[in-house]
Formats: structure tokens, sequence, C-alpha cells
């Protein structure tokens, strides 16, 4: 069976794990602030979240950054719970 | 079904498309019951809105092959081995 890009753990590398630290930007706290309230509020879990983020395309996960995820996660689990319309957020950009 | 600390258990290497917590890498392999965590809700329905009744049964399972890894597995990814 084909795992999901998400199912990475024992997979041979040869590249080195980047473990450099850097300072949360401000969208990036702001969507951890967003998942939290939509968690407290009963509109979507953290399970739905990790599902939205593993159907990701695996080219798309790749590229994405962890918050970029959860990003993409909350605006397909919000259309499919009808909070969002399809489209809604790039209309407003 | 139920485990104790000690019992050795098998990882189911069922196709699963839907989400769920079981890492690939210790699908198929057998290791050590190490801890009962006690029981959870099921992440693979509350993942699609559901309720995630009825509880499962959560252990930490210990993998020896060289290296030692330990894993949080749910109870109905495991078998007697």
């Amino acid at each position: 069976m084909q795992a999901g890009a998400h199912d990475r753990g024992g997979l041979p590398t040869t590249e080195p794990i980047d473990r450099t630290e850097h300072e949360l930007e401000d969208w990036e706290l702001l969507t951890d602030a967003l998942v939290g309230a939509l968690g407290r509020a009963g509109v979507m879990n953290v399970d739905e979240l990790r599902r939205g983020i593993e159907s990701m395309p695996p080219d798309e996960y790749e590229r994405a950054g962890y918050y970029e995820r959860w990003l993409f996660s909350v605006e397909k689990i919000l259309t499919e719970k009808g909070v969002l319309a399809p489209g809604e957020l790039e209309s407003r950009l | 079904m139920s485990f104790a600390v000690g019992e050795r258990v098998r990882v189911s290497a069922r196709e699963h498309r839907g989400h769920h917590r079981t890492p690939g890498y210790v699908k198929g392999r057998v290791g050590t019951v190490e801890r009962r965590h006690g029981a959870f809700t099921n992440p693979e329905t509350r993942a699609y809105g559901e309720s995630g009744l009825p509880e499962r049964e959560l252990y930490l399972v210990r993998f020896e092959n060289g290296h030692v890894v330990s894993a949080d597995i749910f109870e109905h990814w495991l078998e007697p081995a």
C-alpha cells in the first residue's frame, strides 16, 4: 500500500534534518489561534485538521510549511462543512 | 481485544485509506506492549466529524529491530503474536 506523504517515519534519506529554529510570523501565530478557537467552539477538531493536511497533493505537501498545511486544511474542512463557500477566501483577497 | 503489559502483539498491515494514526513503519511488525494508556475516542471516525465513540484502548508498543522504537497503537490495529 502506498503511504501518504505525511507517513514518512523510517523512510531512508540522505538529507540531514533541519533543526534550525525561527521566529513565528504573525500569520502563523494567528493560524494557531484560529485552529484553537475553531476547536473550542466545536466547529472542527484536530483529527479533521490532520485529515485535511493528509489530503494535500504530495508535491504541494512537500513544498508547504507547517502552518501552510494547517491553513490548507482549515479551508478544506470549513468548506466541507459549509462554513465557507467554495472560493470564498480567494474572492476576498 | 485487550492486551497486557509484556504481551507480544502484531500490528495489522491491512489497507486503510482514511485518516488513521498507525505509522506505516510498524505495520506488520511484532512488538511488546510497554504500557496501557487507557481508552480514547477514535480519531479514525472523529476525523470525519463523528463522535469517535466507542472509545478504544491505546497501547504503547515497543519494537526492537536493532533500533528501539515505541509507538502509540490503538487496540483495533493489534492482534496477538
